[in-house]
């Protein structure tokens, strides 16, 4: 062992390799920040957090919009992110957690029309913001018809999207795990850029990270999406 | 896959269904619509009311002894409900794929950086982790043993050694040389499989004592016996079912928070739902092993392989997982996919305080093709020869040899594989008009007067399926009845892990093909049934597939003797079948007499299982000579790069491949494979690596662990070539391994050829290009750098 080991200098500041949880007397830095919440949301919870090394789940109440649709938060944590609160609060599981600090995209959702990943956002400060998720790309698709980890026959499609079908059409989807936050992008892109050519596809996308496919039936179906919206492929 | 490369496979006419949905069909996933709009349910979408958050303590140390833990200040914060430590084990206390030599919790020594230490649950995963945090761990640190060529002479860090595995391999004669000898050593870096979904699984305890596991895996039934082991329960008691899986590629093969999550549900009488963040997923799963190679090619002055003389060093971490096999593929296909009638080639796996290595795609045959195939275009250079024509001269066919001595009796379309490849059109030059497109893309930081391109070929070859004698077999029951509407509704009972691959759909087009059923239901994979094996190796579309294909074909015979019965005939004459199943009927040959499927039905549900085992396989004897694999298949990538050599930044443009699949079951889907395949070779090519600072993981996240965007993956091109391969059911060989294997190769040769620099390490990084000395104009590949792994002169031993 030609170098001398450093046995007594762990990661800093990290006792563990866990991922270092947002001091809760510390905001959490947001990929988009929003409006102050004081001025936003005067009945915003208090910024008080609670004792270190005693969370209170129980401290804040409050209300959020997500596709159109007004839900309570009866009791949550301060420290949560949106992310959090969609998945384990309001039922909507839809947005995947693969990375935990905005580098996969597979939150992606969007706030007020921005496109962020709600790993980033504290749920708190989504208070009266307009919060889409691709739980509200395909209004009329039913929940937790799908046995875990088992396939269903696949006659009995639900309605989906322009791009949800585009990427059943083009073999876009493998795992999976990617896809909701990949499927929020590329409408958010078309939405905004509907004739994008391919290298603006691909920067469009690039913060969307896909371990299956290598992204090449990602880019057909979203050529596919483009030529349908223009009429020249049914 | 551009348009017009792959058009004839992957244009898919718009109304599927009517065409069919059976084998050789572009038919869509079951699973497809739920994934598309978020209601697919990973196993982290798992919730219950009642659940608890468990979470992991590790070890900060790579190598340290455990002098005490205390557990009182954790286990008396608020939501705190359990905390386990060894002493709460209350079966085995280690665990492990071929050997369990790795403790469900440290006992006594850490011997990795992130080794599980104890495990809490709490009602919220805020305060799970505030408790990890407060208990107490008193280390006594230990040196750490990080270099693996210290491993084999050093004191042992585990009772069982630091020697996983010794493998020596002698064909032909040792003595041979040739005219022309090139010589090299390479570095494989540690790369991680990276999947999208973290490790999480949801357990249960259920009324009898027992406990149900919703698990991400890749092999319920392994996973199910080192469960059981562990909690000290009956196997009965311990029930496992696929939750959905975001990805495996080999990491998922071992266990990770199973045990962990079933202990501590049972402990607290209550469920318990563990979920890693990214940073504890690479710190949770065992990595591809990095590996020192050795290699020295000879070959007379015409071009052809003489003999491959290699030693190769694979480091495996800290517990065994599979280093024992993944060296084995490293040493038998140490020569690539060519003839080889002479080599000496020894192989070593040895245990590190590193990160625990395993299964990753390709399964150590990765490390060797990066060596084998650099070697072959030094050999080329110094030849003064295309480096494709000497692969085609050399390129290994039916009936020719392996090292091991086995023939390949199955198909080996290495030249077609080769000749589709670099049949492809090249790209256009770089354009000065797009400068996103250069290499650095969106930083906009390359010239396009300083990029210079490069191409480079490779080819490999890739064992399908489990080796060296191990009887593998898969289960699967397939029960045809009446809907409640009066259809035939068939339902497939397979414990195959499901994990993208696209499983599910293959065994709904076999079922239709089979049984000529359009409806067709797969019920969740558990340990209700028998195993399926692990999803991997390229082996389930032949294992599983088969035994559903089998399955089917007994419901099929049901139906036919039930039609027969009818009719008081035999199925069968002396000559001939009599009946048979055509369309949604059943038809008397010789009277024309035909009976729907549903009325055969009214009689009640056919229901059959099928086990399929491929042929069997032999040990390797103790020079590594025998009929150790069942199945190969072979294929070749062109690589096109543009490099700023000032910048060290690469851009990967084009990828070419030629693939051998035996037979394309889903076009659609195998295309797919292909090209996220290689989308992770050329991550490790250009930029994967975990990088291990004297045992510590450096960049355990997506900020510094990079996998390719989709800007960084290039075009590919793809060509299916097609030879049935006798004994695979539908003659499919799996196509999974191969893209991941020679495209990391190709893209190091294009870059070789863009710089002339010798890169014999993978990933290149920016420096090794930037800060090299130049060696321009000189195109050779590397060459030796007097590594301690090359044989002094006449010693022969340890690495």
């Amino acid at each position: 062992m030609p170098d001398s080991p450093t046995p007594d200098s762990p990661t800093p500041d990290s006792p563990t390799p866990d991922s270092p949880t947002p001091d809760p007397t510390t905001p959490a830095p947001n990929a988009r920040p929003p409006d102050p919440p004081d001025a936003a949301t005067p009945d915003a919870p208090t910024p008080d957090a609670p004792t270190p090394g005693a969370p209170t789940p129980d401290a804040l109440a409050y209300e959020l919009t997500i596709n159109g649709r007004s839900h309570a938060v009866p009791s949550a944590w301060l420290g949560e992110s949106l992310l959090y609160v969609l998945r384990e609060r309001l039922g909507m599981p839809g947005s995947k957690n693969a990375c935990d600090q905005g580098e996969c995209g597979s939150c992606s959702i969007l706030f007020d029309g921005d496109l962020v990943c709600a790993c980033c956002v504290m749920a708190a400060d989504a208070v009266d913001a307009d919060v889409r998720t691709v739980e509200g790309l395909a209004p009329s698709v039913g929940r937790g018809d799908v046995a875990p980890g088992a396939g269903r026959e696949s006659d009995a499609d639900g309605e989906v999207s322009d791009v949800q079908q585009a990427f059943l059409d083009e073999g876009a989807v493998q795992c999976g795990f990617c896809i909701p936050g990949m499927i929020v992008a590329v409408h958010d892109l078309l939405d905004h850029d509907p004739a994008a050519d391919e290298l603006r596809v691909r920067e469009a996308l690039s913060g969307n990270l896909c371990r299956c496919t290598g992204y090449g039936r990602i880019l057909q179906a979203v050529a596919t999406v483009q030529d349908r919206r223009a009429g020249v492929r049914p | 896959v551009s348009a017009d490369a792959v058009a004839s496979t992957t244009t898919v006419p718009a109304k599927v269904r009517d065409l069919g949905r059976g084998v050789g069909r572009s038919v869509d996933r079951p699973d497809g619509t739920p994934k598309v709009t978020g209601d697919f349910a990973f196993s982290s979408d798992l919730h219950h009311d009642r659940m608890l958050w468990g979470r992991t303590l590790r070890s900060p140390h790579p190598h340290a002894r455990i002098r005490s833990i205390d557990t009182s200040a954790a286990a008396a914060m608020p939501g705190v409900v359990c905390v386990l430590t060894a002493d709460d084990v209350p079966g085995a206390k280690n665990y492990g794929l071929e050997h369990a030599d790795q403790p469900v919790f440290a006992a006594d020594v850490v011997r990795f950086h992130g080794e599980a230490v104890a495990a809490v649950a709490a009602e919220h995963p805020e305060q799970a982790l505030r408790a990890i945090r407060a208990i107490e761990v008193d280390y006594e640190v230990l040196e750490p043993l990080t270099d693996p060529e210290l491993a084999i002479d050093a004191d042992p860090i585990h009772p069982d050694g630091n020697l996983f595995r010794h493998l020596p391999l002698r064909h032909g004669d040792p003595e041979a040389t040739g005219e022309v000898v090139v010589e090299g050593t390479y570095d494989v870096g540690m790369q991680d499989q990276a999947f999208l979904g973290p490790e999480s699984g949801l357990a249960i305890p259920s009324e009898d004592g027992g406990v149900e596991l919703l698990i991400s895996t890749q092999w319920l039934h392994v996973d199910h016996g080192q469960v059981a082991a562990c909690l000290g329960l009956p196997p009965e008691k311990v029930r496992l079912t696929l939750a959905g899986v975001g990805g495996a590629f080999g990491a998922r093969e071992d266990v990770s928070l199973q045990v962990h999550a079933c202990l501590l549900a049972l402990t607290t009488g209550r469920p318990v739902k563990i979920q890693y963040s990214r940073e504890e997923s690479f710190h949770g799963h065992v990595h591809r092993h990095p590996a020192r190679m050795w290699f020295r090619h000879h070959a007379t002055r015409d071009g052809d392989l003489v003999k491959v003389e290699a030693r190769l060093l694979f480091d495996g971490g800290a517990y065994t997982s599979t280093s024992p096999a993944v060296l084995a593929n490293g040493v038998c296909f140490a020569a690539g996919p060519y003839r080889v009638p002479n080599a000496v080639i020894e192989g070593w796996a040895v245990r590190t305080n590193n990160p625990p290595c395993g299964a990753m795609r390709g399964f150590g045959v990765v490390q060797v093709c990066f060596g084998h195939e650099a070697q072959m275009d030094a050999l080329a250079a110094e030849l003064g020869m295309d480096p494709v024509e000497l692969r085609l001269r050399n390129a290994l066919a039916p009936g020719d040899r392996l090292l091991t001595g086995q023939v390949l009796t199955g198909t080996a379309p290495v030249r077609e594989v080769i000749e589709a490849c670099v049949a492809h059109a090249l790209p256009p030059d770089a354009s000065a008009d797009e400068p996103m497109a250069l290499p650095g893309g969106a930083g906009l930081t390359a010239q396009h007067g300083d990029v210079r391109r490069g191409t480079g070929i490779a080819v490999s070859i890739k064992n399908l399926m489990y080796a060296e004698g191990f009887d593998d077999d898969s289960t699967a029951g397939v029960r045809l009845e009446l809907g409640t509407d009066g259809r035939p509704t068939a339902t497939v009972h397979c414990a195959a892990a499901e994990v993208g691959q696209g499983f599910v759909t293959l065994a709904q087009q076999i079922v239709r093909s089979e049984l000529h059923v359009d409806r067709v239901v797969l019920r969740p994979a558990d340990t209700g049934i028998g195993s399926a094996g692990s999803t991997s190796a390229s082996r389930q579309t032949w294992m599983s597939g088969g035994a559903v294909q089998l399955a089917s074909r007994a419901v099929r015979q049901v139906l036919l003797e039930r039609a027969a019965a009818r009719e008081g005939e035999p199925v069968a004459g002396a000559r001939r079948v009599r009946f048979d199943l055509r369309g949604d009927e059943v038809v008397d040959i010789d009277s024309g007499v035909a009976v729907p499927v549903a009325e055969l039905l009214a009689d009640g549900p056919v229901e059959e299982v099928g086990e399929h085992h491929h042929a069997p396989t032999s040990p390797l004897d103790e020079d590594g000579q025998g009929d150790a694999h069942v199945s190969f298949a072979f294929a070749a990538h062109r690589a096109v790069v543009d490099v700023d050599p000032d910048l060290g930044l690469v851009k990967v443009v084009h990828i070419a491949t030629g693939q051998d699949v035996g037979k394309a079951l889903n076009p659609r889907a195998v295309t797919g494979q292909i090209e996220g395949g290689i989308a992770q070779g050329v991550g490790l090519a250009v930029m994967e690596e975990i990088v291990v600072d004297h045992g510590r993981i450096r960049n355990p996240s997506f900020t510094d662990y990079l996998i390719p965007t989709v800007l960084d993956m290039p075009t590919v091109a793809a060509t299916l070539i097609e030879q049935p391969e006798p004994g695979a059911p539908y003659g499919a060989k799996g196509v999974g391994e191969p893209p991941t294997i020679s495209s990391t190769p190709a893209v190091v040769a294009a870059i070789r050829d863009a710089t002339g620099l010798p890169l014999s390490r993978v990933p290149v990084r920016p420096q090794d290009i930037a800060l090299a000395p130049r060696a321009r104009g000189d195109t050779s590949a590397p060459r030796a750098r007097g590594d301690a792994l090359a044989p002094a002169p006449g010693a022969e031993g340890a690495p």
